[in-house]
């Protein structure tokens, strides 16, 4: 059977020609394209992994914006807060401080309208005296005249009196 | 994982689109050829052995087909109505010991042809072998050397290391798979990291398809990277010729990975390799086997040594039969219509060649997938990663 008898020049002609191949092939192409698609696939590989890496940042970056958001929202409110409790002490304050002022002020007046009543009725006093005592010397003397001319007197001082 | 497996098929198809129109051809080209060829033959035949007229009607399928998945010494492309043979001539180196060297184109011995008493053997003799026993031994295809009276000479047949129609086809194949792969590397060194482009985009899957599902799950991954260039240069290698031995013009459509010594090459190559690299453990394997009881050692080793032999054993005989018998049942499905000579049988056989080619692409494929995957096995095998405990 011939078929399945190897013949010398066969086994010559391909063991030289595959040696061949495979010594150029293994010498200039493998490593070559193997080296390349490794470098490929490591390339895609970290750009996969950065875009994840960019990705898990983002989403960092993103919660991070959240919390300052919130945290100068909260803050915000906070110093509204704080500014309307202000303004409303301060309305207070200067409402207390005008009543006050206002009290002291109505309380001088006061003071000082009884301190001229005082002085007005000390004068009314010392004239109703200096007035009586006048009046005193002048029934005195017209007394002794007659008691009509004496009537007359007294009304004419009282209408005197009523004068001042 | 399911683009590989795309890519891989998508190159089936395209493969397809390019045997189609080759299977159609099948009938237009053979159909003078083999009755004529067959014709020639025979009158040859009537020469020698003086065969009787009748002979020639028949139509010998074996031989037909023989004829076309053995080696020969020129190449065959058609013979004209008037018998005349168009062959390319291929170089013949014979070394004698009677005579010494000699090349000389076949086209010399061409025809019944004697160039420095160097013939075309025809019929059988009897040679005696070493046991002593006499065999019979065919000289058709092979190149004799006879002496002035025609008689063989002493020294026996020459050695032929011809440049035959499947070393012719088998250069070829060489010659594309350098000028491939070395314009790849070329590319690949330009384009840097960009994607693969043209060709590369292309073949780069296959490659990767060796890399992680041949070569990493089975010798693994610290190793594999030195085999490596093998497997890939004996896959593209198998590949090419199962695919050019299924385009049925010249200078295609030789049967080299169907021819027995390839293919032992191949196998003889890669028992090297997985000796070669083998460590430790895989010889403690062989010889004291890991929880076989030592009384068993007797027959354990030999069969573990006969295992060594039987792997690379199958290897060749596994791609040499898949490769044949598909040229074999195509080359059969043809002499149907020349066996029937009715055009009737044509149309259904050509559906069935062309059925049948399509099955050989795949295991054309399939094959070098084979061959690759199981030498892959045999070197991972070689280098156990530690040993059994």
């Amino acid at each position: 059977m011939d078929l399945v008898t190897p013949g010398i020049g066969m086994i010559f002609w391909s063991t030289l020609f595959f040696l061949v191949l495979l010594f150029i092939l293994g010498k200039f192409a493998w490593p070559a394209i193997l080296l390349a698609v490794k470098a490929r696939n490591e390339s895609i590989r970290h750009a996969l992994e950065a875009a994840d890496r960019a990705k898990e940042e983002m989403a960092q970056l993103q919660a991070d914006n959240e919390k300052i958001l919130a945290e100068a929202r909260a803050e915000r409110d906070m110093l509204m807060k704080e500014a309307k409790e202000m303004k409303d002490m301060l309305i207070a304050d200067a409402k207390d401080k005008a009543m006050e002022e206002a009290n002291k002020l109505v309380k001088s007046a006061r003071e000082s309208i009884q301190r001229e009543k005082a002085g007005a009725l000390n004068d009314m006093k010392e004239q109703m005296a200096n007035l009586s005592v006048d009046i005193a010397e002048k029934i005195l003397r017209m007394k002794l005249e007659e008691s009509k001319a004496q009537k007359e007197l007294v009304h004419k001082l009282i209408n005197e009196a009523d004068l001042n | 994982m399911s683009t590989r497996f795309l890519a891989v098929i998508s190159s089936l198809l395209i493969g397809l689109i390019f045997i189609v129109p080759g299977t159609l051809l099948y009938g237009q080209d053979e159909h003078p050829e083999t009755e004529d060829a067959h014709h020639v033959t025979v009158e040859a035949h009537q020469d020698e052995t003086g065969h009787s007229e009748a002979a020639e009607e028949e139509f010998d399928a074996t031989e037909y087909i023989l004829e076309h998945i053995s080696d020969s010494h020129d190449w065959h492309i058609l013979t004209k109505k008037d018998g005349h043979h168009v062959s390319v001539p291929l170089p013949v180196i014979l070394y004698s010991k009677h005579s010494g060297l000699h090349v000389f184109m076949s086209s010399k011995i061409a025809h019944g042809h004697s160039h420095d008493g160097f013939q075309m053997g025809h019929g059988t003799i009897e040679v005696i072998n070493k046991k002593g026993e006499t065999v019979e031994k065919s000289l058709n295809g092979k190149i004799i050397e006879v002496d002035e009276h025609g008689a063989l000479v002493e020294a026996g047949l020459p050695l032929d290391f011809s440049i035959t129609k499947n070393v012719f086809m088998m250069m070829l194949s060489v010659i594309i798979l350098l000028w491939v792969f070395l314009s790849l590397a070329r590319a690949y060194k330009k384009m840097g990291i960009s994607e693969p482009k043209g060709l590369a985009g292309f073949i780069e899957p296959v490659i990767i398809f060796i890399e992680e599902d041949v070569a990493i799950p089975n010798i693994g991954e610290e190793k594999y990277m030195r085999f490596m260039p093998y497997l890939l240069t004996v896959f593209f290698f198998i590949l090419l010729n199962n695919l050019m031995g299924l385009i049925p013009f010249f200078p295609f459509g030789a049967n080299v990975t169907g021819n027995i010594a390839v293919t032992m090459v191949l196998a003889v190559i890669t028992f090297l390799i997985t000796q070669f690299s083998s460590n430790k453990g895989h010889w403690q394997h062989v010889f004291n086997t890991p929880g076989v009881p030592v009384w068993l050692a007797p027959i354990m080793i030999p069969v573990e040594l006969i295992g060594l032999i039987t792997k690379p054993f199958a290897l060749m005989i596994r791609l040499f039969a898949n490769i044949t018998a598909g040229h074999i049942i195509v080359l059969s499905l043809i002499s149907m219509i020349f066996i029937f000579k009715s055009i009737f049988i044509a149309a259904p056989s050509m559906l069935m060649v062309l059925f049948m080619d399509m099955i050989e692409l795949l295991v054309a494929f399939l094959q070098a997938y084979i061959f690759t995957l199981l030498s892959a096995l045999f070197i991972g095998m070689a280098m156990p990663e530690h040993h059994h405990d």
